[in-house]
């Protein structure tokens, strides 16, 4: 409802400057309702601090398991798929980080199916603020900083154990990597949002291709099947979170014989993710009819 | 008895209800269990034989850590949640007053979402994961029987574990910390991100023998033919003898909790 109001009245005064603000407005109000539920959950979750603490160190413990689960193998072998251990922590530290910073803002997409199946979904078209900002600040979890820690700390003793020839474009490549990363994923999390507007108990597809496609990152490319590689270079563009822009880095052949500039082309594909996504949303959120209850 | 049998199927039904959420868990299984089966191939493909298993039998327990993950509740879910909720709002109360027993009315229906999940989300992914790549699964009908009651015992211990994670809330009122806990221990210590025989040192022999390898690690066995004669005796006395024990200091946290119900009136 509040999408289509914007939309009639963009329409009916096409070039006056009264639009600019609008819009404008729309995205600056989009941040700042943000920020303000995001405070709101965050007072909410420190009345039980215990709680919190808890869950905060579960956070960066679930996905330390993950890890601790790769050294297990490593105690094992000393090569995995022909990479070794501090190039596989690269690779998960790279993916980890990023996938905790969109897991961070975004985290909260997945429990829009929820949110329709329940009819909570109206409460927040009738406010005059972003839906999506609203579904993305829901329940605002701190805690999922552990895991964002946790990215970090692997990817420092990746930084500090691998012998690279650090050039100025490698150096650049590591925020890089991390911030497109990140939006790559969060783009991930808004489209899978938008498919639970037709698939409204389905959150589950949506982690497959958050948490599934983590996993899947932690690992170099060369141990999976080419298709697999193909869907996630292609398809759902993961490959451009790290696998890419880290081989880089290593100075490792890319999969698929692709060529060297692909590297650089992560912030192109997060931005067109973005694009997608948000028609997506918007297309999911028009579709959209009440459970009226 | 009856009672009971009734609250086992309302289990079953209430799950077996979410078709596309049914739909959903599989596809999800099955994604991860491509995942970790090709880094178990890359892992074996270096080291054969590695845990005492070959490559199909390593890549049969993949894909039934996926089958058996909601069965165990390994990561938790299920009741607890719910029970948690109970006891914040004071409702335990009311259950507690009614002529049933408040352990075995929820363990009644852990048992009906188990048997859901197993054929709901266990056989499906175990199929696709056996068109994709080579298993050892047994052709025996008599292992397989040896296999269910074994996850049977996996499912009690389970909810065993999951009934005190939820009696915590009477001190603690917000559970969210203790099962958050509970679900990495059970991921890790179950073997579902590696089976335990390759855990080094004390940290297997540890892991070996705490209640949570009765999730995954022991079934898995049974299912591998590992576990056979006395060695398939013992893998249910190590599994029934954690039921018992965990189901029993249930019963104690709880008596000891509802005298704590009172004193906060609801």
């Amino acid at each position: 409802m509040a999408e289509t109001a914007g939309a009639v009245k963009v329409a009916e005064a096409a070039d006056t400057p009264e639009v600019v603000f609008v819009e404008r407005s729309r995205l600056v109000e989009g941040v700042r309702a943000y920020g303000l539920i995001a405070t709101m959950w965050l007072r909410s979750t420190m009345a039980y601090r215990a709680s919190f603490a808890m869950t905060a160190f579960g956070n960066f413990a679930v996905t330390a398991f993950d890890f601790v689960a790769i050294l297990l193998m490593f105690q094992h072998v000393d090569a995995l798929g022909g990479y070794t251990l501090p190039e596989i922590a690269l690779l998960y530290g790279a993916s980890g980080t990023a996938f905790g910073l969109a897991d961070l803002v975004m985290g909260s997409m997945d429990r829009l199916g929820r949110r329709v199946r329940d009819g909570t979904l109206d409460t927040l078209l009738v406010r005059p603020v972003p839906v999506l900002a609203q579904v993305a600040a829901d329940r605002f979890a701190l805690r999922r900083m552990g895991r964002i820690t946790q990215g970090v700390l692997v990817l420092g003793y990746a930084l500090v154990t691998l012998d690279i020839g650090w050039t100025p474009l490698k150096v650049a490549m590591l925020p890089l990597m991390l911030l497109s990363g990140a939006a790559i994923f969060a783009a991930v999390f808004v489209a899978g949002a938008a498919f639970q507007f037709v698939a409204q108990d389905a959150s589950e597809v949506q982690n497959s291709f958050t948490y599934g496609g983590n996993t899947l990152l932690q690992y170099p490319p060369s141990i999976f099947a080419k298709d697999l590689v193909r869907g996630v270079t292609f398809v759902v563009p993961l490959a451009f979170v790290n696998w890419l822009p880290a081989l880089y880095v290593l100075g490792r052949d890319y999969p698929l014989g692709l060529p060297d500039w692909v590297a650089f082309l992560p912030p192109v594909v997060a931005g067109l993710c973005w694009l997608l996504a948000g028609l997506a949303w918007r297309s999911g959120l028009r579709a959209y009819r009440s459970t009226g209850s | 008895m009856r009672l009971y049998a009734v609250v086992a199927a309302g289990g079953f039904r209430r799950y077996a209800t979410y078709r596309t959420a049914t739909a959903a868990g599989v596809f999800t299984n099955t994604v991860f269990g491509f995942i970790m089966a090709y880094t178990y191939v890359a892992l074996w493909d270096e080291r054969p034989q590695l845990g005492g298993y070959d490559m199909p039998q390593a890549l049969t327990y993949v894909w039934l850590g996926q089958a058996l993950l909601m069965t165990c509740a390994m990561m938790g879910g299920g009741f607890e949640d719910e029970l948690i909720e109970r006891i914040r709002t004071g409702d335990v109360a009311v259950d507690l007053y009614r002529p049933v027993d408040l352990q075995l009315w929820w363990l009644a229906g852990d048992l009906g979402r188990a048997t859901f999940h197993l054929l709901g989300r266990g056989i499906v992914p175990m199929l696709l994961g056996s068109l994709a790549f080579d298993l050892a699964l047994p052709a025996s009908p008599g292992v397989w029987l040896a296999f269910l009651v074994s996850v049977a015992l996996g499912v009690v211990v389970s909810f065993a574990i999951r009934y005190l994670v939820a009696l915590s809330a009477f001190w603690l009122l917000d559970g969210a910390g203790v099962s958050q806990m509970t679900a990495l221990a059970g991921m890790f210590f179950s073997g579902m991100l590696l089976p335990l025989t390759l855990f080094p040192g004390v940290l297997g022999d540890v892991a070996r023998v705490l209640p949570w390898s009765s999730l995954l690690q022991v079934p898995a066995d049974v299912l591998l033919g590992k576990s056979t004669g006395w060695g398939l005796v013992e893998a249910y006395a190590f599994q029934g003898g954690w039921a018992l024990t965990l189901l029993l200091v249930g019963r104690l946290v709880q008596s000891v909790a509802t005298r704590r119900v009172v004193v906060q009136g609801g």
